[in-house]
């Protein structure tokens, strides 16, 4: 779709702003409706649309392939990881109360942790998932070109 | 009578909806078609535990000064959650049927079965 | 007002759902699964459940669509029709027992009406969170230090466990797509080096399932 011009342009100037918005539910989940796995798909949702646009080739330049996928697993490691935090620092798996120096205080720091470990994975599987569908085509043909070369080999 | 029809209204479409998402998944060959029926039949289950949530007079459980009556937050949590595992759990689905079509040719499940049988 | 808006988009669900049972060309299935969501999103609006109906417009008519048609492309764009038409009654007698008895459970006096506080649902946990959160943020004070938003705290702090499990339920389906369809370069790299009867084997099978 890259020779639409006003695709092109509104998907450009609409990106950054999905992503602010991403983040604002993100961190704003706490005192209205958003959270982190509202957060992760809307951010998700700015690099679909801009691979949408200008194909997944120039997406993955945006967020290359190991990048998202390493995301993955670090969200999950930061959500789990504060739950070890909280077991160091004395108190049971996933306890935030003693993250800081008085318990409503520690609960919101391991909230607004937790919910970001929730948003990067949600996020990076989402991109991940949608680019793994898009460069299906790709890979089967590189595939296809790997069997010719070597059925050339053979002869 | 108009009361007990208003008071059961959102159970009998949640029925309705969870049955006509278990029709599409048996009576559907197609494998892209069986998972849009999976999706409305989780769908309904959606409308049920947030339909069981609901207080009347209640509002959006986000604590605010001068409410005092608020919806049951506890369904909004387990949906919230079981929606984006949903999205995820479908992709997982959809890359079987994608590999399903490389494999045989065809996403129709009959045509998938005779193949499988004629081997 | 609202109770006849909640009607009426319920109806719409209703004749969404035999809509998409019906259509054979997949790609209005799946903008009518969209449109689907999409009014689902809003009765949970209606239903005072503001995050879900957040997620489900985030999710269901935004990233669901968008995989759904990359899957299209990948495969077929059309349902073929039924070979044998009386082949899906049997699947519609036995959906519409199911459906009379379940709405025949309804109907029993117990059952809670929509919107009913007393229902037992109610009971336990749901009003302690409540009552916890409106102590913790003190509705009289004129700024509230903690965190008012109960579905948050309950899914993050008292049901952080629930969610840690959800998350990594994603991270695997996340792995499992990227195993299924994934480029898995270091299959390659293994067969190159790999004696010839093996990579023939290889290139024949993946001829004759393309076939």
């Amino acid at each position: 779709m890259i020779e639409h011009v006003v695709l092109r342009v509104i998907a450009k100037l609409l990106a950054p702003f999905i992503v602010l918005f991403a983040l604002y539910v993100q961190f704003h989940g706490d005192f209205g409706p958003g959270g982190g796995f509202q957060a992760g798909v809307i951010f998700a949702s700015a690099f679909i649309l801009y691979a949408l646009i200008y194909g997944v080739e120039n997406a993955r330049q945006i967020a290359p392939p190991a990048v998202a996928q390493a995301a993955i697993g670090l969200g999950v490691l930061i959500y789990a990881g504060t739950g070890v935090a909280s077991m160091l620092l004395g108190g049971k798996y996933l306890d935030y109360s003693l993250l800081a120096h008085d318990a409503g205080h520690g609960q919101h720091y391991g909230i607004l942790i937790v919910e970001f470990g929730v948003g990067v994975t949600v996020a990076a599987v989402m991109i991940t998932v949608f680019f793994t569908f898009a460069g299906r085509r790709g890979v089967l043909e590189a595939r296809e070109d790997v069997a010719t070369t070597e059925d050339d080999e053979d002869r | 009578m108009w009361e007990s029809f208003l008071g059961l209204y959102n159970y009998w479409i949640v029925i309705l909806l969870m049955m006509a998402g278990f029709y599409i998944v048996m009576s559907r060959h197609n494998l892209v078609k069986k998972l849009i029926g999976l999706n409305i039949f989780q769908s309904s289950v959606f409308l049920f535990y947030i339909s069981v949530g609901k207080v009347a007079d209640g509002t959006a459980p986000i604590i605010e000064k001068g409410i005092f009556s608020y919806s049951n937050p506890l369904p909004h949590v387990l949906i919230l959650t079981a929606i984006v595992v949903g999205v995820a759990t479908t992709s997982l689905g959809l890359a079987l049927v994608v590999r399903l079509k490389e494999a045989y040719g065809t996403i129709e499940e009959d045509e998938i079965n005779e193949m499988d049988a004629a081997d | 007002m609202i109770t006849a808006t909640n009607l009426a988009l319920l109806a719409f669900l209703a004749v969404l759902a035999w809509a998409i049972a019906r259509i054979r060309n997949l790609f209005v299935v799946t903008m009518l699964a969209g449109i689907y969501s999409l009014l689902t999103a809003t009765v949970f609006v209606l239903l005072d459940a503001v995050d879900v109906a957040f997620t489900e417009a985030a999710v269901g008519a935004g990233i669901t669509t968008v995989l759904f048609l990359s899957a299209l492309l990948l495969t077929d764009r059309e349902a073929k029709p039924r070979k044998n038409r009386l082949a899906s009654l049997g699947p519609m007698v036995l959906v519409v027992l199911l459906g009379a008895a379940l709405v025949y459970t309804t109907l029993d006096p117990r059952m809670p009406h929509y919107g009913d506080a007393k229902a037992p649902a109610h009971g336990r946990l749901a009003p302690e969170f409540l009552a916890d959160t409106v102590k913790q943020v003190g509705a009289d004070k004129p700024t509230a230090t903690h965190i008012p938003n109960v579905v948050t705290t309950t899914l993050a702090s008292y049901r952080g466990f629930d969610t840690l499990g959800e998350v990594v339920v994603i991270f695997t389906a996340g792995v499992g797509v990227l195993i299924l369809l994934g480029g898995n370069a270091t299959r390659r790299r293994r067969r190159n080096p790999a004696p010839r009867e093996e990579s023939s084997g290889a290139g024949s099978s993946g001829k004759g399932a393309g076939a």
